[in-house]
C-alpha cells in the first residue's frame, strides 16, 4: 500500500535480458520526493530500458520496482491504472496526430482519470498558457516545431499530477535551438517539486538541475552521487573515459 | 482567428520581376499547348471507335437488341424499383461489415498468445471467404443455411445480405489490419503509457488513425461491394438485374441490362469522386512542399 515516508520509486536488483543480453544487471536506486535524477551513460548502457521497466512499458526477469513502497512489479497488479500514476515523456515526442493539442492534453484526463471535458479542459488551457502554447490548444501537432510538440508531451504527461515524471532523452531529437525551452520546462517542473527521473546526454543542464547524478555502466550503476561530485571527479574509470568522450564531442 | 504558424508581419508581396512575368508566360503556352493536345487526341480515340463499332457487320442488330430507347424507357420504372431493393442491402451490409471487418482486423492483431485462438479462427476466416468467389457464398448462405430447418421463413434479401457481408468483412479486415500495422508502436506505448487500456489504446489511439490511412481502400471496397450487390439476384431477390432479367424476357430485348448497369454505375459515381478527393487531399498533405 502506499507509504508515504517510502521514496517514490525504488528499485530493488532490477534484472532484465533481452535474448542472452543482459541489459539491467541488479539496479538498485532510490527517488525521494521533489529529487530530479539524471541518468548518464554511453548508447547501449540500458538507460532507456529502466526507464520502460519502472513504467512497466517493458517486463522485468527479477528484482523489484516499488512506486510510494508499493511493489508495482507484482503481476497481481494493475497495470493500467499504475501507469496513469507515472508521467513519461519520450524521445520523439509520440503526439497523438489525430487529435488537436488540447485533446492530446486532456486524453487521460477524460478516459482514464474520469473527469469531465469542462474540467480537463480548463487544466489543459492553464497548462498551455502558462507554457506560452494557449494560441495552439486547436492545432494539430504537425503544425508545432519539435521544440513546442515536446513541450505539449511533457504537459500531457503532467496534466494528470503524475507522482512521478520518467524524461527519456527529451531533447536528443532536438533542434539544437530548441534544446533550451524544453530544458527550462524542466527546470520550471523541477521548482515546482515535482519528482523527475530522466536519463540525458545534456551535462551542463545535469549538473546544474539535477540533485543527483547516476551513471549507468553495462547495466550495472557504477557510479552516482551530487553533480559536482560525479561530474567533475569521477572515480570509475568507465565514467572517466564517458565523460571525456563527451566533453570532447 | 490566430495563425498557429508563422504569425508574425502580413507579407506585401512585390510585383513579380521581369524573369517572372517571362517564366509565367512560358507556362501558360505551355498549359495551353498540352490542354489543346489532350483534347485533340482524346476525340479522335474516341470518334475512331464509334467509327470502328458503328461499321461492324452485326452493328444493325446489336443497336436494337442492346440500345432501344423505347424499351429502356419503359422498363426504368420497374429496375429503379429494384435499385432501391440493391441500396437498401448495401445500406445493411455495409453496417454488417464495418461491425465484422473491424472485430475480426483486432482480433488478429492481439499478440498475448492466450489469443492464440482466436487469432487462428479469424485467420482461417479471412483466408476462407477471400478465397471463396462471393457467388458460391451466396448459393451457401442463401439455399444451405435455410435448408437446416433452424430458421424462420426470411426473403433472399436477407441471406444475400449476410453473405456480402460474410465476404466483403474478410477483405475489409485485412485492409484495416494493415492500417493498424502501418501505425507506429510507439503511438500504442505513448497511449499505455497514460493509462489507457489495451481496448480505449485501439478505439481511441489505434484505429483512427489507421481508417485515415487506409481510406482509400475501404472506399474501393465499398464500391466494389455496391456493384456486387447486385448479386443477390441469383438468390431470387427481386432487384435491379432480376427486374432487368424479367424484363429482358418479357421485351425479349437486352436493353434492360444496359439501364441497369447504367444505374449501378451512376449511384456509385459520386463515391468514386469522393474516393479520389480523399486520396488527392492525403496526398497534398503529405507532399507538402514538393514539386513531384
Amino acid at each position: 500500500m502506499t507509504d508515504t515516508t517510502a521514496p517514490v520509486l525504488e528499485l530493488r536488483g532490477l534484472r532484465k535480458s533481452f535474448g542472452d543480453q543482459e541489459v539491467l544487471r541488479g539496479i538498485d536506486l532510490a527517488v525521494h520526493r521533489h529529487e530530479v535524477i539524471c541518468v548518464i551513460g554511453a548508447s547501449g548502457s540500458g538507460k532507456s530500458t529502466l526507464l520502460k521497466t519502472v513504467n512497466l512499458l517493458e517486463g522485468i526477469d527479477d528484482g523489484q520496482v516499488l512506486l510510494q513502497g508499493e511493489d508495482i512489479s507484482d503481476p497481481r497488479v494493475d497495470v493500467d491504472a499504475t501507469r496513469a500514476r507515472i508521467g513519461v515523456v519520450f524521445q520523439q515526442f509520440n503526439l497523438f496526430p489525430h487529435m488537436s493539442v488540447l485533446d492530446n492534453v486532456t486524453l487521460a484526463s477524460r478516459k482514464v482519470h474520469r473527469a469531465s471535458r469542462p474540467e480537463a479542459e480548463a487544466n489543459a488551457r492553464r497548462l498551455l498558457d502558462r507554457i506560452g502554447l494557449g494560441d495552439f490548444a486547436a492545432a494539430f501537432p504537425d503544425r508545432l516545431s519539435g521544440g513546442q510538440q515536446q513541450r505539449v508531451a511533457i504537459v500531457r504527461a503532467i496534466a494528470s499530477d503524475p507522482e512521478l515524471l520518467l524524461l527519456d532523452e527529451v531533447t536528443s531529437a532536438l533542434d539544437p535551438q530548441l534544446v533550451g525551452e524544453v530544458l527550462d520546462l524542466v527546470t520550471e517542473l523541477k521548482q515546482q517539486g515535482s519528482t523527475i527521473l530522466m536519463t540525458t546526454h545534456e551535462m551542463h543542464f545535469a549538473r546544474n538541475v539535477a540533485d543527483r547524478i547516476v551513471f549507468l555502466h553495462r547495466g550495472e550503476v557504477v557510479e552516482q552521487g551530487a553533480p559536482a561530485a560525479v561530474l567533475d571527479d569521477p572515480q570509475h574509470p568507465a565514467l572517466r573515459a564517458f565523460l571525456a568522450r563527451v566533453h570532447a564531442a | 482567428m490566430t495563425s498557429p504558424a508563422g504569425a508574425g508581419t502580413p507579407l506585401v508581396t512585390p510585383a513579380p520581376s521581369q524573369v517572372e512575368r517571362e517564366r509565367q508566360l512560358y507556362r501558360r503556352q505551355r498549359g495551353r499547348r498540352s490542354v489543346t493536345v489532350s483534347v485533340v487526341s482524346t476525340l479522335v480515340v474516341v470518334v475512331l471507335a464509334w467509327i470502328g463499332i458503328v461499321n461492324t457487320p452485326g452493328w444493325a442488330a446489336v443497336q436494337q437488341s442492346f440500345f432501344d430507347p423505347q424499351v429502356a424507357w419503359e422498363t426504368l420504372p420497374d429496375i429503379l424499383l429494384g435499385l432501391w431493393l440493391n441500396v437498401r442491402i448495401l445500406f445493411a451490409a455495409s453496417i454488417g461489415v464495418a461491425v465484422l471487418g473491424t472485430l475480426l482486423a483486432v482480433v488478429r492483431g492481439l499478440r498475448n498468445p492466450v489469443f492464440f485462438p482466436l487469432r487462428m479462427l479469424a485467420t482461417g476466416y479471412t483466408d476462407l471467404f477471400r478465397g471463396l468467389p462471393l457467388i458460391i457464398v451466396l448459393y451457401l448462405v442463401g439455399f444451405g443455411l435455410p435448408g437446416l430447418g433452424v430458421f424462420p421463413r426470411l426473403a433472399p434479401e436477407f441471406w444475400g445480405t449476410i453473405a456480402i457481408v460474410l465476404t466483403y468483412s474478410s477483405y475489409v479486415a485485412e485492409v484495416l489490419r494493415a492500417g493498424m500495422e502501418a501505425v507506429h508502436p510507439s503511438q500504442r506505448l505513448a497511449a499505455r503509457s497514460l493509462g489507457l487500456s489495451h481496448a480505449q489504446t485501439l478505439r481511441l489511439v489505434v484505429l483512427p488513425q489507421a481508417i485515415r490511412k487506409v481510406t482509400p481502400a475501404l472506399m474501393n471496397d465499398f464500391v466494389s461491394m455496391q456493384k456486387d450487390v447486385g448479386l443477390v439476384s441469383i438468390l431470387g431477390a427481386v432487384d435491379a438485374v432480376r427486374s432487368a432479367q424479367i424484363a429482358q424476357a418479357e421485351q425479349t430485348n437486352f436493353t434492360p441490362y444496359l439501364v441497369a448497369g447504367l444505374l449501378f454505375v451512376l449511384i456509385s459515381l459520386p463515391l468514386i469522386r469522393v474516393t479520389d478527393a480523399i486520396a488527392r487531399k492525403q496526398q497534398q498533405r503529405e507532399q507538402i512542399g514538393g514539386a513531384v
